[in-house]
């Protein structure tokens, strides 16, 4: 026991003094926070103003086109597609005199691309002008369609949904369970790949340094596994609780940043306009979501994530250990060899994206009790809350046995292919090793 | 007063019977050679030696009672052939490590990590690194290492594989003082000029079943051809005799094998019968080299894959 604690000992320091480990625990999640607030920022502020001239030879839509912040509608008379840029115009629509099937076409004419978003609102614009005049055409008075118009339906009534299991009963918010357990599926399935290789590739450096059989002279080869899944486990948890405190700190700041500069001026500007600009709105729904956000089922989904990131790792990461004792001079080798290990890790990815939407699906609940998928796709469901107890009990029972058993069989590769030099192994082989006795 | 006796060890890979039926012992404080061409199972015997394998059949005595792994290895010192430490990891720090994994204390790791480096000269090597080493550095790094804890049995596979003259005398120096001490030395390798220079004991294996066993003298002794140099001060003309017959004749003296069922006493006769004025008279032993090639090659160097049922 002692000899273990020796090498997770030394696993975690050499790993954690390392300056690689340093940069990338500090710097990853400044680049995320700086990747989020940038991209907040200057979705807002650095929206171009767009002033589009208008050729329509009926005047349909000179009454109907409402301009705002950012789009301006003209009507001038002698801006034509070719000149649109001298008069001073960002871009020229042009409507033609008929329009009444899929082959007439009312063509927007710019010297660049005006970005998906605008197109939609100008698009929006046209339709909303066609749809008007119908209503106008059938006797409808234009002071009940504007009412009609003006009807917001988020002013009249909150929808919410609630999930009932006896009697017991939760909100439910699928968009946000949906990024939640999104969210934590990702980050399983990225460290499982992350600190997974890293126990491979130290494997793979005590066989090729020839400094295994060294070791393996003092300490069992399981004693040396153990020591170093241990020491690899901590230093994920180490990065982890790192990067978690950095996050939360840093996003307060920056959602104080925001809040006050940038949040407001969406605010004001989505109450005054009643069309407001798509980006606004995802700038409120910056604030919403930070309000929402707190509502999740955090008492559950915290202790659940560290379960299932530790336990998802243990049970992984001993394959990699033995994939990695088995791997000569040859870094192709190792790829080929690891394939095994990978199809079902991204094959969960593939589930988890469906649990995550649908946490409920017959696949999602498979997915999540089968200790192969069950670290990922499992995550992706708990923050819907309706994931029963027992079948959260099931799943963290069959994958501490199935962390246990990959151990136990990986050990007996790892025991053997550790001191094993220049041999290709097939896996036939590898077969043999797990039925072989001591 | 034996500390290792190995009994009927066996052990067997899917291709081939790495160790098959071997059995010796090894008394205390001996430099105890183990030679024998490459693939012979040195390698599979040590592993078994320093509890890296467990033997398929057969026992370990370790100072009289059966091998244990875990309590036995602290007293064992282990360098295999394949050399190797951490590249990245400070050199101290490595020895440090290593020996405490071995279950020395961190303090008494740390004294004599640092004896032994003053005395190897390697105080400036604390903060470097694996990587900065020179081959034949890094050689003497491993031997320090190995050594640290104290062992009673030194286990040494193709020691000096590497070093320079000055480093392979200095480490030769070393093993002979732990001897003196009382360490016990199972010395691994097919180079047989460092054998007869070194062990007392050796033992030959080959293709997993021991050849020969015994002292050094001894199997000098047992393997001789009754091979004499006979220096004249001119050589006699040849004559037929059924006595001995000539193997070889130089300016001055003759190598001649005695015949089956003769003594050197017989041939001596024979050459004063013919008035041969003879100035020296001696025995010539084999080299362990040409008993090794001698015994390797009646059983075949290279080992054929087999089956082991």
């Amino acid at each position: 026991m002692n000899k273990i604690w020796l090498v997770i000992k030394r696993e975690y320091l050499t790993r954690v003094r390392n300056k690689t480990f340093i940069l990338s625990t500090i710097l990853l999640p400044l680049f995320f926070i700086g990747f989020i607030a940038a991209s907040a920022y200057f979705s807002i502020k650095s929206e171009e103003k767009e002033k589009i001239a208008v050729e329509d030879n009926n005047g349909i839509f000179k009454n109907s086109f409402q301009s705002d912040k950012v789009i301006t509608y003209e009507f001038p008379k002698d801006v034509n597609a070719n000149n649109f840029k001298e008069k001073g115009y960002s871009a020229f629509l042009k409507i033609p005199d008929k329009y009444d099937s899929p082959l007439d076409s009312i063509s927007l004419v710019s010297d660049k691309q005006m970005g998906m978003s605008a197109e939609d609102k100008i698009k929006g614009q046209i339709n909303t002008a066609i749809r008007d005049k119908a209503f106008l055409k059938n006797n409808i008075n234009k002071k009940i369609l504007d009412s009609i118009n003006a009807i917001d339906e988020e002013k009249l009534y909150r929808f919410s949904a609630v999930i009932k299991q006896g009697n017991k009963t939760a909100i439910s918010n699928s968009g946000l369970s949906y990024g939640i357990g999104f969210g934590s599926g990702i980050l399983i399935y990225i460290t499982l790949f992350i600190y997974g290789a890293a126990v491979m590739r130290g494997v793979m450096e005590e066989k090729m340094n020839r400094i295994a059989e060294v070791i393996i002279s003092s300490v069992k080869p399981f004693q040396l596994m153990m020591g170093k899944i241990i020491g690899i486990a901590a230093v994920g948890i180490t990065q982890l609780l790192i990067w978690i405190v950095l996050i939360v700190g840093l996003s307060s700041i920056t959602t104080s940043f925001l809040s006050h500069d940038v949040l407001q001026h969406a605010q004001s500007v989505n109450t005054s306009m009643a069309p407001a600009g798509a980006n606004n709105t995802a700038a409120l729904n910056f604030l919403n979501t930070k309000n929402e956000i707190l509502q999740a089922p955090w008492s559950l989904i915290l202790p659940c994530f560290l379960f299932y990131f530790i336990a998802g790792y243990l049970f992984y990461a001993s394959l990699f250990a033995a994939v990695g004792s088995v791997v000569n001079e040859d870094p192709q080798e190792a790829q080929s060899l690891m394939l095994p290990i990978t199809m079902p890790i991204i094959l969960s990815f593939v589930i988890m994206t469906t649990a995550a939407g649908k946490p409920d699906a017959a696949i999602s609940v498979w997915g999540s009790m089968i200790p192969f998928s069950s670290p990922i796709v499992m995550m992706a469901r708990i923050p819907s809350g309706s994931v029963p107890g027992w079948q959260i009990a099931v799943s963290m029972i069959s994958l501490v046995a199935g962390f246990v058993l990959t151990t136990m069989l990986a050990a007996k590769i790892y025991r053997t292919g550790i001191l094993l030099y220049g041999k290709k192994v097939t896996f036939k082989e590898m077969g043999k090793w797990l039925f072989r006795k001591s | 007063m034996i500390i290792l006796e190995l009994q009927n060890l066996k052990k067997y890979y899917s291709a081939q019977r790495a160790v098959d039926d071997i059995s010796f012992s090894i008394p205390r404080e001996t430099i105890f050679g183990l030679l024998g061409p490459n693939g012979a199972g040195k390698t599979t015997l040590l592993r078994m030696i320093t509890g890296i394998f467990y033997p398929d059949s057969g026992n370990i005595l370790f100072e009289g009672k059966k091998f244990d792994p875990t309590k036995d290895i602290p007293k064992i010192g282990y360098m295999p052939e394949e050399r190797g430490l951490y590249k990245k990891m400070k050199i101290g720090e490595q020895a440090l490590y290593l020996a405490m994994l071995k279950g020395m204390s961190r303090g008494d790791a740390l004294k004599n990590v640092k004896e032994w480096f003053v005395k190897f000269e390697m105080q400036s090597w604390w903060n470097k690194k694996v990587d900065d080493l020179s081959k034949g550095m890094s050689q003497k790094l491993q031997f320090v290492i190995t050594v640290l804890h104290e062992p009673r049995l030194l286990i040494l596979d193709e020691p000096f594989s590497g070093l320079d003259p000055v480093n392979s005398n200095l480490i030769k120096d070393e093993i002979f003082r732990l001897a003196q001490k009382g360490t016990t030395i199972i010395f691994s390798t097919h180079r047989m000029e460092q054998v007869e220079e070194i062990c007392n004991n050796i033992v030959l294996v080959n293709k997993g079943k021991k050849i020969l066993d015994g002292s050094v003298k001894q199997i000098k002794h047992d393997c001789k051809e009754n091979i004499f140099k006979v220096g004249f001060d001119k050589i006699p003309e040849p004559f037929p005799n059924d006595i001995f017959e000539i193997v070889s004749s130089k300016e001055n003296y003759l190598i001649v094998k005695i015949n089956d069922g003769n003594n050197p006493a017989a041939v001596l006769q024979q050459f004063l019968a013919q008035g041969a004025s003879i100035i020296s008279f001696n025995e010539i032993l084999p080299s362990l080299n040409d008993i090794f090639i001698k015994k390797v090659e009646d059983t075949k160097v290279s080992r054929q894959f087999e089956n082991a049922n």
